[in-house]
């Protein structure tokens, strides 16, 4: 294979030298192309996943594309116990969710039971996929949450969130971790709200176009009213609530839900606050 | 399946066995029997078979239903080898599966329809031994039944049986539902629900009475606007 030569610059930057290739480590011992394609996933909007001892629980940011444009779909399903998030290229998020999906499906003819979450794993071509995802599924060991990035690693998490400006998302789920494993759905989605919130600059907010939310698991009493009438996608003999996306009324209501709770002395602020500490955490992360 | 016909070893005189090359055979099908009715009316689509699978003269199960619920508005019946309904139904309901990922909705029964007839076409040289009807709403909400045949050939009835008990029922459907040979045949009336169901259980204990492969229960499933709903009855064993 003919590579032509870059110039180096700097005798301590091998960069240009050896990032032309997915099969060829730098003398730093790195894979320079596994590196970038991270750098992908960091471009994408942001997304966040948080699980309790029974659910778990996708909050992600839609992109719009310009404001004549649609917002990008962020939750994808891949089968009735799982389904994912993603941060960085969507095409890359397509192809690989088609080949999930029949990953799940193949499994299932085969061994005549769901694929495993951890199963689930990127196979690889002649680049790497320029994208992560948020794995959540819940399986006969309970609900599981995973992050695959590029590199190829699968990663078993409480929380997280990838994509842009993250690291303040995961700075809020790190502030509340205690919560998470017995919280209810609805306080995982406040988190997730108020995770995702922190990735977004001062001027702009969550909406219902922006927004998606997605879930899976199992609720404690199946045969009570109030569950049923909250998960009206619950399977009644067990109470397994298949990964589905929430509509958008109920996307508008665990908004309204957490704008009252996140907007408390704020709104009276009339918003000075919120966007202090969304600038602190933007200074924290840059 | 495997216990065919072993043709007899020819022996020369007392001692001697024949020295010529034996065929043996082993057929990759086998009749499993049943018999399985449908009705199309205006509002409405009822399809129903019966759940003993046999081999011959034996009985391998009293219950091994051949209608299999797809969706909430599709119910297909294949009677003829189980083994290819069940593979069948299991490859159609996988594509259902991926036509909602595609298509962000539940198939419909028509799309479902033309499905089911590219499938079976696929194997025109090694078909899937089975009889196929498939039940639902078209796109205008009517009742649809579509009758196949093992290569896919197919075409939208109001009636339709197959199976065993083809010959039993096709008749007396052809009289009761289209009104054949009545003074009613060119203005057929309206056929309301209660009515064709209680048709489709007198078909089946009719047949029962007569056709040894048909008997011991009978799944009816009821498609309406408001999805699909499952009766049992019982029918003769013997």
């Amino acid at each position: 294979m003919v590579r032509s030569r870059c110039c180096t610059n700097s005798p301590s930057s091998f960069r240009n030298q050896y990032d032309n290739d997915i099969s060829t480590f730098s003398p730093h011992g790195r894979l320079h192309q596994i590196e970038y394609a991270l750098e992908a996933v960091k471009q994408g909007s942001a997304c966040v996943g948080i699980k309790s001892d029974r659910f778990v629980v996708l909050v992600a940011l839609q992109r719009q594309g310009g404001e004549l444009a649609s917002y990008q779909k962020k939750v994808v399903k891949l089968d009735g116990h799982m389904g994912i998030s993603f941060a960085g290229l969507t095409s890359d998020a397509r192809v690989l969710s088609n080949y999930l999906r029949s990953e799940c499906m193949r499994h299932k003819m085969t061994f005549s039971r769901p694929l495993p979450t951890y199963r689930a794993s990127h196979r690889y071509g002649s680049r790497p996929y320029g994208v992560g995802f948020l794995i959540a599924g819940h399986d006969a060991a309970g609900p599981h949450l995973y992050e695959f990035s590029p590199a190829g690693n699968c990663l078993d998490y409480v929380a997280h969130a990838i994509g842009s400006r993250a690291q303040s998302a995961r700075t809020y789920l790190e502030k509340h971790v205690a919560e998470f494993a017995t919280s209810s759905v609805a306080d995982l989605i406040r988190h997730g709200l108020g995770a995702l919130r922190e990735t977004m600059p001062s001027d702009k907010d969550l909406t219902v176009e922006n927004v998606a939310i997605a879930v899976v698991g199992v609720t404690e009493n199946p045969s009570d009213e109030a569950t049923i009438a909250a998960f009206p996608h619950m399977r009644k003999e067990d109470g397994f609530v298949a990964f589905h996306a929430l509509s958008r009324e109920e996307v508008d209501r665990h908004l309204k839900a957490h704008q009252q709770t996140a907007g408390t002395g704020a709104a009276a602020a009339g918003g000075d606050a919120p966007a202090a500490a969304a600038g602190e955490a933007m200074d924290t992360s840059e | 399946m495997f216990a065919q016909q072993a043709p007899a070893m020819s022996a020369g005189p007392a001692g001697t066995a024949s020295s010529h090359a034996i065929q043996h055979r082993v057929s990759p099908y086998e009749d499993n029997g049943g018999t399985s009715v449908a009705i199309a009316g205006e509002d409405y689509a009822i399809i129903a078979a019966d759940t003993r699978q046999s081999e011959g003269y034996l009985i391998n199960s009293r219950y091994a239903p051949k209608a299999f619920q797809l969706s909430e508005s599709s119910v297909v019946s294949c009677c003829g080898f189980y083994g290819d309904a069940t593979a069948l139904v299991t490859y159609l309901k996988q594509q259902m599966e991926i036509y909602q990922f595609n298509h962000d909705k539940p198939m419909p029964t028509p799309a479902l329809a033309q499905l089911l007839s590219i499938t079976l076409y696929r194997k025109r040289f090694f078909p899937y031994y089975v009889h196929n009807i498939l039940a639902g709403l078209d796109a205008e909400g009517k009742g649809c039944i579509y009758n196949y045949d093992p290569v896919g050939s197919f075409e939208r009835y109001k009636y339709q049986a197959s199976g065993s008990g083809v010959a039993l029922i096709q008749p007396f459907l052809d009289n009761m539902v289209g009104f054949k040979n009545t003074s009613l045949q060119d203005n057929p009336p309206f056929l309301p629900l209660d009515k064709a169901l209680q048709l489709v259980k007198d078909a089946f204990t009719s047949a029962t009475e007569r056709d040894i492969y048909t008997g011991d229960q009978v799944e009816i499933f009821i498609i309406t606007r408001d999805g699909v709903r499952k009766e049992t009855y019982d029918l003769k064993k013997d």
